[in-house]
């Protein structure tokens, strides 16, 4: 049971400039189930950590007030748990159930209590293992159902979820969804923050959309502001439900072959698959967890060697064994992660390093790197720390990097993964061009609409044996 | 991936289920004198009481030679440091090597610093045979009375250590990916390295500051007495752990102390 009342609510982080959040009035009364929505910046994990009482005084500025049940957040602590979107840095102990048991025991609760609320908690979440199932054995989408078993063994008046289904697939976020839904009692007042909209409205009735510049732009059930605001929240990147997504058919039939493998495997990583892609195709390579689909991206993209069988990229070789300043002018990696792949501390640096690296003149390398700032809309940050950008503004970037050295084959890993509608679209009409200009596009995915958008090809890799 | 600690011995064997604390302690006492006498002896005695109490620990023998080999590259490098820089070649000529003399009183420095590796290692290679971390961890908070903080916090911490590796496969591809390759240049390799392993610390840092986040989320800061899910306790048997391998150690002390070889280290 659990009562939220925001007066004028505004959070700046110690150094920044602008208020992450600012000027929010709400009343969220108990029991409510909330989708809280905005566009990226729009300070919604700001908002939620303050709820949690975890912002600490000493870490930057706020005004106006927030009360949980009429307390500061920082005093009803025990009223509200939160679930993040990272399983793996929110599991504490080795086995599940003493993962579960682990925040009871902080909030000392009687030994003999313990194992009963564990084994409740977990019933609730529909989690199917024994208790000393370890931790590390499970998949995301489990391992964030334990997450959620934890939080609710302590029993919160206010629950809330940053984006638990960011991480996961889309079998992993169904199961957590489904985990959330059937967990639900009305006494559990629910704050979730969300990008796939569709897949969330079961779970609440009410949104919220947070306006970024400060305040709350909309507020109600879900059919009246979307009647409302649908369009614009769409082109502010917010996942509405029912909108259609642009397509992108090739122009004309695919030429040379770039990439050809060959019978090749990765020991315990990928069993012996064939496939090529040539130059003005699009071809996704889809499949279930642990198929090796990103195995497969790091050998189309001559980052490793194959245990077995051949590979064989335009102009000619074996790409792996090719040095790394002449793979960057042939085949361009975009990995999930995109900090993976920074190395310098500026945005315009990230671009310049790989035409540095062939030798290129200074006059030149200034040349490519403001078309491409400015191609992926990134003119504006060519002086910031890549590591400070947003997931969208990231993704950009890693995209742009690979584009610097001009290869003609470009390879991604889950590219649209975790994007806004926004990004994702921008996107998905990059990638289109490019193939359009004749590069090829290789792209593992788990994204169906973006199979429909762009892929001419697909290539589905079965389930690990 | 699994840690490499994981326990591999029979947990039903009498001296593994003692208490972790209490093992540890004992581990410790038993290695006292290994590190009191320079003699050969005392290791001596001290790596046959431990092998004879490997059963006990329900350990067999080949798991633990497959556990210990790295060793034996240490004692082989000890060996062969001995016979070419040892100052002290005393005692009856055996055999000449270019310019080395191989006496015998090289010959027992060298065993007795092989057996000390060994001996120092065994007790504390069978103490992680045999325990859990997570039992370890509870045991140091509820009978040595270690801060929760501190135990827990490392356990915790302990978890994220195989996510490192692939962390460091990925920073290492990615870093090809972008055209960064040292080649056979020697300077270029380190400097590469360098600069992956910083990029590996500045992730690991995050992590772990999520983490720590989620734990306190959970009510790990609250202030409050923890309770425990999990009971360990600190019997009879596991005194007599301790009280035995003390018993031990100062048997070997006396041993070496009349037989006339103690030779302390200070």
């Amino acid at each position: 049971m659990a009562e939220v009342t925001l007066r004028g609510f505004g959070w700046r982080h110690a150094g920044r400039r602008a208020w992450a959040v600012r000027g929010v009035d709400l009343r969220i009364a108990h029991g409510e189930r909330v989708l809280l929505l905005g566009p990226s910046g729009a300070g919604k994990s700001t908002l939620l950590a303050a709820l949690a009482g975890l912002l600490p005084e000493d870490s930057g500025e706020s005004e106006g007030s927030v009360e949980i049940d009429g307390l500061e957040p920082s005093k009803a602590r025990e009223r509200v748990g939160i679930v993040f979107q990272d399983p793996q840095t929110q599991l504490v102990m080795a086995r599940s159930g003493d993962d579960v048991a682990f925040g009871l025991e902080n909030r000392s609760v009687p030994a003999e209590e313990i194992w009963p609320r564990v084994i409740e908690a977990l019933e609730r979440v529909g989690f199917p293992y024994p208790l000393d199932r370890p931790t590390a054995a499970l998949s995301g989408g489990e391992q964030q159902r334990l997450a959620l078993a934890g939080i609710l063994a302590l029993r919160p008046g206010l629950l809330l979820l940053d984006e638990p289904t960011a991480n996961l697939d889309p079998a992993g976020g169904a199961l957590i969804r489904t985990a959330i839904a059937r967990s639900h009692d009305a006494d559990t007042t629910l704050v979730l923050v969300e990008h796939r909209v569709a897949e969330a409205l079961p779970l609440v009735d009410r949104v919220i959309v947070l306006e970024p510049g400060g305040g709350v732009r909309a507020d109600g059930t879900p059919s009246a502001v979307f009647a409302d605001l649908g369009d614009r929240l769409a082109e502010q990147g917010v996942w509405v439900p029912g909108r259609p997504l642009p397509t992108h058919r090739a122009v004309s039939p695919p030429a040379d072959s770039l990439v050809r493998a060959e019978a090749v495997t990765v020991r315990q990583r990928l069993p012996a698959v064939s496939v090529s892609a040539r130059a003005g195709e699009a071809l996704a390579v889809t499949g279930p967890n642990g198929a090796g689909k990103s195995t497969l991206a790091l050998l189309l993209g001559g980052l490793l060697a194959p245990t077995s069988g051949r590979i064989d990229a335009a102009p000619g070789g074996a790409p792996h064994r090719w040095r790394a300043a002449a793979l960057t002018q042939r085949i361009g990696s975009v990995f999930q992660a995109p900090e993976h792949q920074f190395v310098t501390s500026r945005v315009a640096d990230e671009l310049a390093l790989g035409p540095r690296r062939l030798g290129r003149s200074a006059a030149s390398v200034s040349a490519t790197v403001d078309e491409l700032l400015e191609r992926l809309r990134l003119t504006r940050l060519a002086g910031a720390n890549p590591y400070t950008l947003s997931g969208g503004e990231a993704r950009r970037l890693s995209v742009a990097t690979a584009l610097a050295t001009a290869p003609r084959l470009l390879v991604l890993d889950e590219p649209t993964f975790g994007q806004d509608r926004r990004t994702w679209i921008e996107l998905v009409e990059l990638l289109a061009r490019l193939r359009d200009d004749g590069h090829g596009i290789i792209a593992v995915t788990h994204d169906d609409d973006f199979v429909t958008a762009l892929a001419d090809t697909t290539f589905a890799l079965g389930p690990a044996s | 991936m699994t840690l490499a600690l994981e326990p591999v011995a029979d947990p039903a064997a009498p001296l593994a289920r003692r208490n972790p604390v209490a093992k540890l302690g004992a581990a410790l006492l038993f290695s006292l004198p290994l590190v009191a006498t320079l003699d050969p002896l005392t290791p001596a005695l001290a790596l046959t009481v431990e092998l004879a109490l490997l059963p006990l620990f329900g350990v067999r023998y080949r798991v633990l030679a497959r556990r210990v080999w790295p060793l034996a590259l240490a004692a082989a490098g000890i060996l062969v440091t001995m016979v070419l820089f040892a100052a002290d070649r005393t005692g009856p000529l055996l055999v000449t090597l270019g310019p080395f003399a191989i006496t015998t009183g090289v010959l027992v420095n060298a065993l007795g610093l092989m057996l000390r590796v060994f001996a120092v290692a065994l007790p504390g290679v069978i103490v992680f045979a045999t325990t859990d971390p997570t039992d370890l961890a509870d045991a140091l908070v509820q009978n040595a009375k270690a801060p929760a903080r501190f135990a827990l916090g490392a356990l915790a911490a302990f978890r994220l250590i195989p996510l490192l590796g692939e962390e460091w496969q990925m920073l290492t591809l990615a870093r090809r990916a972008r055209g960064i390759d040292a080649g056979r240049n020697p300077l270029a390799r380190l400097a590469l390295f360098g600069s992956t392993a910083f990029a590996l610390l500045v992730g690991a840092l995050r992590r772990g500051g999520r983490l720590a986040l989620a734990m306190d989320a959970r009510g790990f800061d609250s202030g409050l007495p923890r309770t425990h899910a999990r009971r360990q306790t600190f019997g009879r048997a596991d005194t007599a752990l301790l009280v035995g391998a003390g018993l031990l150690a100062t048997a070997f002390l006396a041993t070496s102390v009349l037989t006339g070889l103690f030779h302390p280290i200070i």
